[in-house]
């Protein structure tokens, strides 16, 4: 069983869950660890214990929370890996993506604008097929830049990746709308 | 989170919304992005002979404030020489705007914008 003090706290979230530092993930193994490691920092358990150590398994529950979510989440996870390794990803101050990845995300969202303007669902579909294939294949390199330790590349995947979904959401959004 | 009288302002009524048009002389384009939140933001200036700037139009698919920034500095850009659009901070953006913290990467990404377009304009007159 694991150690509920303040040293553990501070350790990583792959140490947390006794998992390699890196972006290829068992997430099945995920799943049953964060569910063990959940069930013994429950907030129930320790109703009976003093204020501060009370406080302390609250500390502690937030903390594998937060470690679950980043690690389960592909793209969380990759920034997560890039902070770990240093790597600053300018997710707030690199605006200079290539022209062409620009061109194309602004033509594909006029593309969404369109096709959610006139209700055209089949547009759309495709649309989301074709952006949903993209971003698998992105992950396959992003795992591949990332455990083979090329840090510019892998953040130039980020990049581009955080457009990437931000315009499948859109997608998303639009057939929920006109699917209603 | 609410957003600024200002910044309602620019995104119910957005100013200078669209492209010029392809033969148009003088034009020059600025295309960036802000990875943060994934928006993306086309700020188009049209040059006169003098070096002045007569027009400026923008695309932007991004939150209230992105849109605001980019309608904002489409205003403020006109009437400007390319120096003077150069020197728009993003401080005075969000200032002007009242933008959150967590909202000043939509400033940051309107000054970029204005960068871009001008770099793209000095670029295109080399090649002429």
């Amino acid at each position: 069983m694991t150690n509920f003090d303040l040293e553990t706290l501070q350790q990583d979230f792959f140490s947390l869950f006794g998992l390699p530092r890196q972006q290829a993930l068992d997430a099945d193994k995920l799943e049953l660890l964060y569910r063990d490691i959940q069930a013994q920092v429950h907030p129930d358990k320790h109703a009976h214990l003093a204020d501060s150590d009370k406080r302390l398994a609250m500390q502690w529950a937030t903390h594998v929370n937060e470690a679950y979510q980043t690690l389960k989440d592909p793209l969380k996870r990759a920034r997560y890996l890039l902070h770990l390794a240093g790597h600053d990803v300018g997710l707030e101050s690199n605006t200079a993506m290539s022209g062409a990845f620009l061109m194309e995300q602004m033509n594909l969202r006029e593309t969404v604008a369109e096709a959610k303007a006139v209700g055209d669902v089949a547009a759309l579909d495709a649309l989301h097929r074709r952006v949903g294939k993209e971003i698998v294949a992105e992950y396959s390199q992003l795992q591949q830049a990332l455990d083979g330790q090329s840090l510019n590349r892998a953040g130039t995947l980020v990049r581009q990746l955080m457009f990437q979904e931000k315009l499948f959401q859109e997608i998303d959004d639009a057939l929920a709308i006109l699917e209603t | 989170m609410a957003y600024s009288e200002k910044v309602l302002d620019h995104y119910e009524n957005p100013r200078n919304v669209g492209s010029f048009g392809k033969e148009e002389e003088g034009i020059a384009t600025g295309m960036v992005g802000a990875p943060a939140c994934g928006d993306v933001m086309k700020l188009q200036i049209k040059v006169g002979k003098d070096g002045v700037i007569e027009d400026a139009k923008f695309k932007t698919y991004g939150c209230g404030s992105a849109i605001a920034s980019s309608s904002l500095v489409t205003e403020w850009v006109k009437g400007k020489s390319l120096d003077e659009a150069l020197a728009i901070k993003n401080t005075q953006i969000a200032e002007e705007l009242a933008l959150p913290p967590v909202k000043i990467h939509c400033s940051i990404l309107a000054e970029d914008a204005i960068k871009a377009a001008v770099a793209d304009y000095k670029k295109k007159q080399e090649t002429v």
